[in-house]
């Protein structure tokens, strides 16, 4: 019971403090670790591994599985439900607001700006996910220029990249779906 | 409670088949949010990201409860948030208890190769659909270019780069060089 209580503040405050996405709930996370022994560092890394290659926003994901190792299924549920509370209520507050506001001057000229670098942002976040799936960043340039790059990521982002022009239509789930199958029958 | 329920479950969908973070969520968002069910703009789109990068939470999160809350109030944001939380609470919790090894196995490994490779693909298709409607003149071109080098090479937070871009659309738009609708 104790833990279940601990989990529900621990993860309000985290959800309230962390701004700015998912990522930046790890050093509260850390902390948590640190301080009720729920789980060690080690199992920290395992954590963020495996929320990285599950569905999900990895912010959840992190908390259900902190929550989990702390108490169980309802360890997960309720770790989830406090991160998310304080973002629910904030943002249901502003919301509020932005409907009444948005059409103010002040208010469209600061979003003219933020627009583009909301596509900046999301750019920066494309750009770090090629890097990290087409180019073996670790293998340096030392053994030549085409060990740098991963041949077969390549390829499939082509063929892919095709198959999107030919059929426009076609939900981005069955691109997921056919690519996961794709890596796992050429072992990518 | 039709809406409610379409809520949930677009959002459950939606969540579902993000791999990533929030921002690689967008294709999904496009299809389903937009083109679907028409609950929100492009550009709302883009305005209920930029606050939800300077609030609290998770940007899935803040998005969710954004689309939600236009639709059915305080209600509908609670709906569109437990979709888009309830399929990492059931996968992750079935992991935990199950694979602890999961990250390791191979066919896992594998298989989120090519799941990435085609989020690069719809991220890129995302991108040029945005770029199309927000980076219209100089002005823009520029937020955008500081943006984008600021957050690729140097350590600074986000909810600065929020407040610097916020700043420049005003100067730049006082100015004229920036146009506002």
């Amino acid at each position: 019971m104790n833990d279940l209580w601990l989990l529900i503040v621990e993860f309000m405050k985290t959800g309230f403090f962390a701004v700015g996405g998912g990522l930046a709930t790890l050093p509260f996370l850390h902390e948590m670790g640190a301080k009720y022994g729920w789980f060690t560092m080690d199992t920290l890394s395992t954590m963020i591994a495996v929320s990285e290659s599950t569905p999900g926003p990895i912010g959840i994901n992190m908390a259900t599985y902190v929550g989990h190792s702390a108490a169980g299924w309802p360890g997960a549920v309720l770790a989830t439900l406090g991160l998310v509370t304080p973002s629910v209520v904030v943002i249901c507050i502003i919301a509020n607001y932005f409907q009444k506001f948005k059409n103010a001057k002040i208010v469209q000229m600061i979003f003219a700006g933020l627009k583009p670098a909301v596509v900046a942002f999301i750019a920066a976040a494309c750009l770090n996910l090629f890097v990290s799936t087409l180019l073996y960043a670790e293998r340096g340039i030392s053994n030549g220029i085409a060990e740098l790059f991963n041949w077969k990521c390549i390829l499939l982002l082509a063929v892919l990249s095709g198959l999107k022009k030919i059929f426009p239509r076609v939900h981005p789930i069955a691109f997921i779906g056919a690519a996961a199958l794709a890596g796992i029958v050429f072992s990518f | 409670m039709k809406v409610l329920l379409q809520l949930y479950t677009a959002w459950f969908k939606m969540g579902l088949f993000t791999f990533g973070g929030g921002y690689a969520m967008l294709p999904i968002i496009q299809r389903e949010v937009i083109e679907k069910y028409h609950w929100a703009t492009e550009d709302e789109i883009m305005d209920y990201y930029a606050i939800g990068q300077c609030t609290p939470g998770i940007i899935a999160v803040n998005t969710a409860t954004f689309v939600g809350y236009y639709q059915k109030g305080i209600i509908g944001g609670i709906a569109a948030t437990l979709g888009v939380v309830s399929p990492s609470v059931i996968i992750i919790g079935l992991i935990a208890s199950l694979i602890s090894n999961f990250a390791e196995l191979e066919i896992v490994q594998h298989a989120l190769m090519g799941i990435n490779v085609a989020v690069c693909m719809l991220m890129i298709q995302a991108i040029a659909n945005l770029w199309k409607k927000s980076i219209k003149n100089i002005a823009a071109f520029c937020i955008f270019a500081i943006a984008l080098l600021l957050s690729l090479f140097t350590g600074l937070s986000t909810v600065w780069l929020v407040i610097l871009a916020g700043g420049l659309g005003i100067v730049l738009s006082k100015t004229g060089w920036l146009k506002h609708e």
